[in-house]
């Protein structure tokens, strides 16, 4: 019986992140102030990062194709919701090629956070959005104090926002 | 007893999560081995100063961002769209041109767009074409690794 356990273990092994996709991301942004924007938002109203300062912001970069993207967004809206408007704000950038897919998606997974079409310069301003899915988060000064590539850092991205609203 | 069965449903359950996602991760295993490119393959292929046909098969939006060099776009292979402007492409191409797709949206088990691409280009019948492996993401296994980029959109 232990054989068997042992041996189903070491045949899960390999599909837990690895050390290395399960690192924070050391990042070129990471203490600089979060580069601004302004889109248009799916409801129609901005979507200003400058809005949101005084708040730990979660800045998800995702698109509808991003399987481990959608994924992970209820738990961002989940978020959004025990964790309070005054202390976190997400915001969604999708990378879609148009809105139509994205907006689609957003009402599938019944995301209500703030979401937009981003662009590749918006994307070069983070320092190349070359992978989905990417997620910043901006203290309350306005500043990138973590990144995480890929999806499975969840715990890893709760901890840090309980880590910033502390600050 | 009790704790030996537990430990056995915990086993099954296990084994069972471990074929669910050895299912998932058939769709990029349906690319054989043999017509997948690493990345530092290609790299030195460019190097060489004859550069293949590269077709960039993903977004937009992240071959706008970056790219290789003298890849050319040819639409996400994932939407009818895409896959349109991927037959328009290599329209005038003899079918023994060698044609190297990428796309590194997501991991490459994840990615909705190398299969249907390198699908097509074969039932269209062309006979040498190979599929860049990106493990990760182009971000992480292209551009981090050093391998040429060029940025804007020049499709």
């Amino acid at each position: 019986m232990k054989a068997l356990t042992l041996l189903a273990a070491l045949l899960l092994l390999p599909l837990a992140p690895n050390a290395a996709q399960a690192q924070q991301l050391a990042h070129s942004l990471n203490g600089h102030p979060a580069p601004r924007f302004q889109l248009k938002g799916f409801n129609g109203q901005p979507v200003s990062l400058a809005a949101y300062k005084g708040k730990v912001v979660l800045l998800n970069f995702w698109a509808s194709w991003c399987a481990p993207c959608q994924a992970e967004m209820p738990t961002f809206e989940q978020w959004q919701h025990s964790y309070g408007s005054a202390k976190l704000q997400v915001i969604g950038v999708s990378m879609d090629d148009g809105a139509a897919q994205a907006a689609a998606a957003v009402k599938k997974l019944h995301v209500t956070y703030p979401v937009a079409v981003g662009n590749a310069h918006l994307g070069n301003l983070y320092g190349g959005i070359e992978g989905l899915p990417v997620t910043f988060l901006i203290d309350r000064q306005g500043r990138v104090r973590a990144e995480y590539a890929g999806g499975n850092h969840l715990k890893a991205i709760q901890a840090e926002i309980d880590h910033l609203l502390t600050r | 007893m009790r704790s030996s069965m537990s430990r056995l449903w915990l086993a099954v359950a296990a084994l069972v999560c471990l074929f669910s996602v050895m299912g998932h991760s058939a769709h990029a295993q349906t690319i054989p081995g043999s017509a997948r490119l690493q990345p530092a393959s290609l790299a030195a292929m460019i190097h060489s100063g004859h550069p293949p046909m590269v077709l960039q098969v993903g977004s937009h939006t992240l071959y706008e961002e970056a790219h290789i060099p003298a890849a050319i776009y040819a639409g996400p292979a994932s939407t009818p769209e895409g896959l349109q402007l991927l037959r328009q492409t290599v329209a005038t191409l003899d079918k023994n041109t060698p044609i190297i797709i990428y796309c590194g949206c997501c991991p490459w088990t994840h990615c909705p767009n190398i299969r249907p691409a390198f699908q097509e280009l074969h039932r269209l019948g062309f006979m040498h074409v190979k599929a860049l492996y990106l493990a990760h993401n182009f971000g992480t296994d292209w551009i981090q690794a050093g391998y040429p980029v060029t940025h804007g959109d020049t499709k």
